[in-house]
């Protein structure tokens, strides 16, 4: 089972109300290589991988949904003292006028989330390239983001979350290199 | 009226030092999952786990429970489900 | 040791609509060159580390906006 823990993983700080970098926060809160989209995968895929990386697939999956929770307190904190009229500027008229001001699961264009982006082979091999790729996916997403963003501070978390993606890359890399060894052979450094 | 519930300048010290020492416990995690042998890791491991938790008995005296369902002790009334959370400070 | 950011040079024509970016980087972070991590590599302090979104200073690939180097980095 899971503990709520009332902190964030890294602390987040906006410095101005800013419902536009909001809406590109949202592609990676319900976007497909968002931080929903990582935390279902993985934690779905640990079922049917080798004992060997059952617990790495487990925490990263676990520390996803940190991710998301601080995605989900930016879009909070860009939105919260928006007004309609701001928000209807921002490109965020519809979001509004159906979901107000509360978070909805979709991506930078407004379109719902789907578990369809997420696949799960079963396959140990195609399952842990797919987890490298989602992670340089969600890595870029992050760069495109700083590259609009114009917020110092908010920019400061979004470089700590695209350092995330470049450390769960190398341990997934690190998955593949355990689970195609020789049986029976030691690793040797 | 909105009700003015400022926390002191010290629980975003005090929470940056948790936050700080509870990262190394993620990043430690997760390498020893793929190093499960480096012993040096594990020691590091085990004692930052001390720290975490000496940290966070601390903050918790001060600015009220951090986890869930038993995992850190309340006083009374009830505190656990009192704001502000952490999207709101 | 490697380096992180690459360029390529796209072919422009001279019929093309918006002023050609002559050169068009790419990332190509640490976990590309690192191969399985080495143990004992040196560390941050922890107030650092979560600074730096890493443990250790190996693994810190940063990212600065290429179109505005200006711009404090992420």
């Amino acid at each position: 089972m899971w503990y709520y823990e009332k902190k964030l993983q890294y602390p987040v700080r906006v410095s101005a109300c800013n419902p536009r970098i909001a809406k590109y926060l949202m592609e990676q809160y319900g976007g497909a290589d968002g931080e929903l989209a990582a935390a279902l995968r993985y934690l779905n895929q640990r079922y049917t991988i080798p004992d060997r990386v059952m617990g790495l697939l487990n925490d990263i999956g676990t520390e996803e949904f940190a991710h998301l929770e601080m995605i989900a307190t930016m879009v909070y904190k860009l939105t919260k003292d928006a007004t309609p009229d701001q928000l209807k500027e921002a490109g965020l008229g519809p979001h509004y006028v159906n979901h107000g001001k509360s978070l909805y699961f979709e991506n930078a264009a407004g379109e719902s989330f789907t578990v369809a982006h997420i696949q799960s082979k079963g396959d140990p091999i195609a399952d842990l390239y797919e987890d490298i790729a989602a992670e340089e996916k969600a890595r870029s997403t992050y760069q495109w983001i700083i590259n609009v963003s114009d917020d110092p501070m908010l920019n400061d978390a979004l470089g700590f979350l695209r350092e995330r993606e470049v450390v769960h890359s190398q341990r997934f890399r690190e998955a593949v290199d355990l689970i195609k060894e020789e049986q029976g052979k030691k690793k040797v450094f | 009226m909105a009700k003015e519930n400022k926390l002191p300048e010290s629980y975003y010290t005090d929470l940056q030092a948790l936050q700080a020492v509870d990262f190394t416990l993620v990043e430690l995690t997760l390498y020893l999952d793929t190093h499960p042998d480096d012993l040096e890791a594990l020691k590091q491991f085990n004692s930052a786990a001390k720290k975490s938790a000496e940290l966070r008995a601390a903050f918790e005296a001060r600015y009220g429970p951090l986890r869930e369902f038993g995992h850190s002790y309340s006083s009374y009334p009830w505190q656990w489900s009192k704001a502000p959370w952490p999207w709101q400070v | 040791m490697p380096t992180y950011r690459k360029w390529y040079y796209p072919y422009s024509s001279p019929f093309d609509p918006c002023p050609p970016l002559t050169r068009v980087p790419y990332e190509t972070p640490v976990q590309l060159y690192l191969g399985f991590q080495p143990p004992g590599m040196k560390q941050f302090s922890p107030l650092q580390a979560l600074s730096h979104g890493t443990l250790w200073p190996g693994l810190y690939t940063p990212y600065t906006d290429p179109y505005n180097p200006k711009k404090k980095e992420a």
